[in-house]
């Protein structure tokens, strides 16, 4: 396996027609870790990534891997796998000789080809034609062709689309152990809750620019506390007391710009005793949320 | 290296679904029925239809053969192109030219490779196209006392242009597929084109003889002046001889075809964003 390399995006456009698809994007993803790219549908992800991939040409700024244009990458599959979202195969062909095409093509050992079947769990039906498959099936299928070339750099697009929530526990783990062996994984998502589990860190764009790049922890930041007590009265009047931002929330109290173990404190320092104290349900997925509405105007 | 890795590659995307055989079956079927058809009327029962007082039209027993065997590229060419056409628009249709353009980013190598094997495929469609034709064709001309004249030179010439025009016409076909990369739009216009378009202005272009001028360069007539004996030319209008080019004009013509619709197809859509 090579060594994983930075993906960096500089300054990227790319407009179809009078549509702005992606707009001055600047972002680098680090190997050994798992990068989420999320943003909603339409927001370009597609877009940047096959920019990156050498399928779209960019209107003006470089996706480059290692330094590198994928279109002068020595050897490509060996540098970078990809699945993308469309399913890319003829369906009347085998699993097994689709991958076999594209090795013949990279110039790869055709041993490689039983191995990444056997690693996406596709070995028993390496003999099937593809139409066959069904939407998992495709998604392994397409995973198996990105790891072809054993490459140090993984390229997946919205790979958690259509498996079943076995394969998307098998998914998660399996993304985890390639970035442990140094790789960089890039994972994009329209959906936060699809990767949360399973992303070091995330960039979020929104039509087409960056709206958040970072940690998961530090996006959560912005969510709220929910917290009640039998004394609903006199926790408010703690919470208030420490200059809090307090609200009625749905059981409880909503708190802002505190984690949970700080306003717990607060109410053992008052002495009210909590019935609940917890970080509001979806208030990750609602600071992503909150996030690409933002730039809801174009 | 990388060249030599893509032919591989596209020959074993022909090879891995069943279009090829398909085509191949239908086309030597076709060629089979139509030269032993041929061959019986015109070898055997045409003078004793015409020895009852029945009116026949009559091919020269000297080149009667010719024509028989020519039949594996006069009437078959359709089968190549379309082979050509929908190995190139299967492509965009299955949305396999991003795992392709993957492992190959240099999409005029990819565009080369399928160009050289479709014209080997094309080549092998020819030989089985002759093997139906001269075998059925040429044994009933055997049986009804007409020469197959396989001890001739032309008639070696013949069947070595006809693997000629048969792997041209399958580059044609790929040529056609970057072009039109709607695979429906493909087939209506093979099928359009080769079976109706071309033969009525064939037709219409032997009334005169400046008409006839231009229609020697329509590509069916360019691939049976490659071949050098058609159906088609000998059934002419009879009206006075047709325009007929040089076989190596013929040639030449099928590969200027193929090589324009190929290089206007890499500009346009071969280059696009693959999205």
């Amino acid at each position: 396996m090579p060594a994983g390399v930075p993906i960096a995006i500089a300054g990227l456009s790319k407009s179809f027609g009078a549509v702005n698809a992606v707009n001055a994007l600047s972002f680098t993803v680090e190997p050994g870790q798992v990068t989420g790219f999320l943003g909603p549908n339409g927001a370009g992800k597609t877009t940047t990534l096959r920019i990156l991939l050498g399928l779209v040409a960019p209107t003006s700024g470089t996706a480059t891997i290692g330094g590198a244009a994928y279109r002068d990458l020595e050897r490509p599959l060996v540098t970078v796998g990809a699945a993308l979202e469309a399913a890319s195969f003829h369906p009347g062909r085998s699993a097994r000789d689709h991958l076999a095409i594209y090795a013949l093509a990279a110039g790869l050992d055709q041993a490689r080809v039983d191995i990444v079947l056997d690693q996406v769990g596709l070995a028993d039906y390496a003999r099937r034609r593809v139409g066959g498959f069904s939407l998992g099936m495709r998604q392994r299928l397409g995973l198996a062709f990105a790891l072809l070339g054993d490459p140090g750099v993984l390229v997946l697009d919205e790979p958690v689309n259509g498996l079943d929530p076995e394969g998307i526990r098998w998914i998660r783990s399996f993304l985890r152990q390639l970035a442990g062996e140094g790789r960089t994984v890039l994972v994009s998502s329209h959906l936060l809750s699809e990767v949360q589990q399973s992303v070091d860190t995330v960039v979020i764009i929104s039509h087409g620019s960056l709206v958040y790049q970072g940690g998961l922890l530090e996006l959560e930041t912005g969510s709220r506390v929910l917290v009640d007590a039998p004394d609903r009265a006199a926790l408010s009047a703690a919470l208030r007391l420490e200059g809090l931002d307090v609200q009625r929330g749905h059981g409880g109290l909503l708190v802002a710009g505190r984690t949970a173990q700080e306003v717990g404190a607060i109410a053992q320092h008052a002495g009210v005793p909590l019935s609940l104290l917890t970080v509001e349900q979806g208030g990750l997925e609602d600071a992503f949320l909150e996030l690409v509405s933002e730039k809801g105007a174009p | 290296m990388s060249f030599v890795s893509a032919l591989r590659a596209e020959l074993l995307k022909l090879t891995t679904t069943r279009l090829w055989w398909v085509l191949l079956l239908v086309l030597v079927g076709y060629v089979a029925f139509v030269s032993g058809v041929l061959g019986a009327v015109f070898g055997g029962l045409g003078e004793k239809l015409a020895a009852a007082g029945g009116t026949v039209p009559t091919i020269p027993k000297s080149s009667l053969h010719l024509v028989v065997y020519s039949i594996a590229s006069s009437i078959g060419y359709v089968f190549p192109v379309l082979l050509g056409a929908l190995a190139t628009t299967s492509e965009f249709r299955h949305q396999t030219l991003t795992p392709t353009f993957l492992a190959t980013p240099r999409r005029g190598t990819v565009l080369g490779a399928k160009l050289i094997v479709l014209g080997i495929f094309g080549a092998v469609y020819g030989v089985a196209a002759l093997v139906a034709s001269v075998g059925l064709g040429g044994g009933i001309l055997a049986a009804t006392g007409t020469s197959a004249d396989f001890a001739s030179a032309d008639t070696w010439l013949l069947i070595a242009r006809v693997i000629l025009a048969m792997a041209l016409w399958a580059v044609i076909g790929v040529g056609l597929g970057v072009l039109v990369p709607s695979q429906v739009a493909a087939i209506v216009i093979v099928l359009a084109f080769t079976q109706f378009i071309e033969p009525i202005l064939r037709l219409v272009s032997s009334f005169w003889d400046w008409t006839s001028g231009i229609g020697q360069f329509l590509p069916g007539a360019a691939s049976d002046a490659l071949v050098g004996s058609s159906i088609f030319t000998v059934m002419g209008t009879g009206s006075g001889p047709v325009a007929v080019l040089e076989w190596w004009q013929g040639g030449l013509v099928l590969l200027g075809l193929a090589i324009l619709a190929a290089a206007i197809g890499y500009l346009t859509s071969w280059r696009r964003d693959v999205t």
